[in-house]
């Protein structure tokens, strides 16, 4: 075993032994790990199959299920732009069109260097401040195509960004 | 040993005049707040405060409302009036500081309103006479925007626990089901079921081992108001919650929340944690022979784990798709044990019905529509956000008046109610009240309390895409009607926006739409055609010119469509 998949596994037990509710399932499990790693890897399907003394079918079963779930490692960065009612009224298609632009990517994904995952998001919650894009999990209303791609500009240059009102 | 009430309450009063005998700087850091730019309000705020040397407590506070106004300052200082800054940047917040709390002089010009004067203040408006708070009934958003979420001792001080500690030591739980009965409250995650009568339901089932759950899986875009109450005032739902339990016999209640929230999830189990160190949950609790567990459990991004028998099937961790019913939920619900499963917004109703009698909540609303709507304002409106009116009130009312009408100026030509299976209704029909029966009778449903508005510019055809592609995206997959229907739906929506329809389509979506009602287990296939047949029923003229003139009165379909491509879940 290399010790990139023993690190893996390691973290991946930390995560699953680490929840704080009582009812430990295999969707809080692996809820748990996509919190540590950000994706599921298949080391990962073994463990909390092995900790919930479910088999590795029914885990896969719930990986696939919920959207949220991702096999593939992500970018460094995660952008995720809402493209629910509100958002997609209020211009949303245009924001999603220039973050692709600006990313380089023809649709949902991770730009060639490994750098920045982008996600459509059915609802971010922030409605009454849409459109919505979410940036490392920092909301951000208010959103112009203009804001957008200065968003992921900076996302490329590796700066870090706050939630907020892009301005 | 844990305190008694009375020294709970006396703790919570004096923690409050602490609170008040210094500057105090509450900043709304809900869901609308991050994503205004609150975070960096506060750290300019808290360097500010440095600088000078000044002691004051900021405290993030949840949405008090006017979403749109957001990143919202509220400052108070002994001697000065209590005063809602709106749209406030890191510059304005260091001028903030400078002027209301060095020189005691509010800045009038970047004032949303004064909260409580203490007397006259000229040039500065009361924000109870906002367009958006005037007409306002706040009864489950009552301390939203005004306590700190993750400080039990301020819910307390404002009557917190004071409904629990009433049920505890001079009512049965009959006597409790029996205030609920009486105030005619009606579950507010949409179908809108009388919460006294599911109550006994539970109640009657003399297993030892019963569950009561709480809905804020809150996928319906277009509503936060779930959200929002957690993150606002999540003791208002524990304390809920737990009157549930006392009323039906449960020993313990789950918070189902969607991953991904932190503000609400990090809140509410802060407010468990506060809770079990306080003795008002756990064994024995305030000293009485009632015992009570609560903790949160999440799921992953499905919108179907909304749906109650889903939602069992993911907090048993399982792929959350709908259940056969009967046997029903409270005969055979949760790990096979008997159980409830309310909205947020229901529960955090519970706490004054028992305070104040359910007579009191029953003379609010109207019909069989008691109580408050909770809404959600979104969309091209002038003023949008979270709001409490009395049910009864005209939907012309909430957007011309309270919402300001739209921001562009344009006439409102459509609005969108009860999340994305409770279909549309036209500007022109805006004289309905909101009433559970009236709207379901006008076509649509007040449902979870989602109020989309859009104007002129909107081309309805393609807004249908937009919700029929929601729907085809979060299918469980389970049964067929819905999850093949829905793809067909969107197949043809998007056909129709490319110019490409032909004079079969509409009747082939109402046959598909016929299929999906009549073969569905859940509310997802069954009202799944709603979007569609809404709008054909009122913009049906906006389909014929796409399919017979191949034009789009609007434009928006002539621009790209990108909508997310699943093929996984099924």
């Amino acid at each position: 075993m290399t010790s990139t998949a023993q690190s893996i596994r390691d973290r991946v037990r930390k995560a699953i032994k680490g929840q704080k509710q009582k009812t430990v399932t295999v969707l809080s499990c692996l809820l748990a790990v996509e919190d540590e790693l950000g994706w599921i890897p298949a080391e990962a399907v073994e463990e909390v199959a092995e900790f919930t003394e479910a088999t590795i079918n029914d885990v896969w079963g719930v990986v696939s299920f919920y959207t949220n779930f991702q096999t593939q490692p992500l970018g460094k960065h995660r952008m995720e732009v809402c493209w629910g009612p509100t958002c997609h009224l209020v211009g949303a298609q245009k924001v999603a069109d220039q973050v692709l632009k600006s990313l380089g990517l023809p649709s949902e994904g991770t730009t060639a260097d490994g750098a920045i995952t982008l996600r459509y998001n059915t609802c971010l919650g922030a409605c009454s401040n849409a459109p919505v894009v979410s940036v490392d999990h920092h909301l951000m209303g208010r959103m112009t195509p203009s804001h957008a791609a200065d968003a992921a500009e900076r996302l490329k240059r590796g700066e870090s960004i706050g939630g907020g009102h892009a301005s | 040993m844990p305190p008694n009430f009375a020294e709970l309450k006396s703790a919570a009063q004096q923690r409050q005049q602490e609170l008040s005998s210094k500057p105090w700087i509450r900043v709304g850091t809900a869901l609308c707040g991050k994503a205004a730019g609150a975070d960096a309000v506060i750290a300019a705020l808290k360097s500010e405060l440095q600088k000078r040397h000044m002691q004051a407590t900021i405290s993030e506070v949840g949405c008090l409302g006017p979403c749109f106004a957001e990143p919202l300052v509220d400052v108070s200082a002994p001697n000065t009036p209590r005063v809602v800054y709106h749209n406030v940047t890191p510059e304005m917040a260091c001028h903030i500081v400078q002027s209301h709390l060095v020189h005691h002089k509010p800045a009038a010009d970047l004032a949303l309103g004064v909260v409580d004067a203490g007397g006259v203040m000229p040039g500065l408006a009361k924000l109870a006479d906002h367009p958006m708070m005037k007409g306002q009934v706040r009864i489950a958003l009552r301390n939203a925007g005004h306590v700190d979420p993750m400080d039990i001792y301020q819910y307390i001080a404002n009557d917190g626990y004071a409904a629990l500690h009433k049920a505890l030591t001079s009512m049965t739980a009959e006597q409790v089901r029996e205030q609920v009965t009486k105030s005619g409250l009606r579950g507010r995650g949409g179908a809108a079921f009388p919460t006294g009568t599911k109550w006994n339901f539970l109640a009657v089932s003399k297993q030892p081992v019963k569950y009561v759950l709480v809905n804020c899986e809150e996928g319906d875009p277009g509503a936060f108001n779930d959200k929002g109450i957690l993150e606002s005032d999540p003791h208002s739902l524990l304390e809920g919650l737990i009157l549930s339990g006392y009323a039906t016999g449960a020993i313990k209640g789950y918070v189902f929340i969607r991953h991904g929230h932190e503000g609400p999830i990090d809140r509410t189990w802060k407010a468990i944690d506060q809770a079990y160190e306080l003795g008002l949950l756990g064994k024995n609790i305030l000293g009485s022979n009632f015992g009570f567990d609560a903790e949160v459990a999440l799921t992953g991004d499905s919108y179907v784990a909304g749906e109650e028998t889903a939602l069992m099937e993911a907090i048993e961790g399982k792929r959350s798709m709908p259940r056969y019913r009967p046997p029903f939920p409270a005969q055979v619900g949760l790990f096979g044990k008997p159980s409830n499963i309310n909205n947020v917004k229901t529960l955090s109703y519970v706490p004054q019905i028992i305070l104040k009698g359910g007579d009191w909540f029953a003379s609010i609303g109207q019909d069989k529509s008691k109580g408050t709507a909770i809404l959600c304002l979104s969309g091209d409106l002038k003023y949008t956000g979270l709001m409490e009116v009395p049910l009864g009130v005209t939907m012309r009312h909430v957007i011309e008046n309270m919402a300001g009408g739209s921001r562009s100026g344009k006439r409102i030509k459509v609005l969108q109610t009860g999340g994305p299976l409770g279909g549309v209704l036209s500007g022109d029909g805006m004289d309905i009240a909101l009433d559970f029966e009236v709207m379901a009778k006008a076509g649509a449903i007040l449902g979870s309390g989602g109020i989309i508005a859009a104007d002129e510019s909107t081309c309805v055809v393609d807004l249908t895409r937009n919700l029929v592609a929601f729907c085809q995206y979060e299918s469980c997959g389970k049964c067929f009607p819905c999850r093949t229907g829905m793809s067909h739906l969107l197949e043809v929506l998007e056909r129709i926006c490319r110019f490409e329809g032909t004079a079969q389509d509409l009747e082939l979506m109402r046959s598909v739409g016929q299929s999906m009602q009549a073969g569905s287990l859940c509310g997802h296939g069954q009202l799944g055609f709603n979007p569609v047949s809404s709008a054909l029923k009122f913009f049906g003229s906006e389909f014929d010119q796409h399919l017979r003139d191949k034009v789009c009165p609007t434009g928006r379909c002539n621009e790209p469509w990108n909508p997310p491509v699943k093929t996984r879940r099924y």
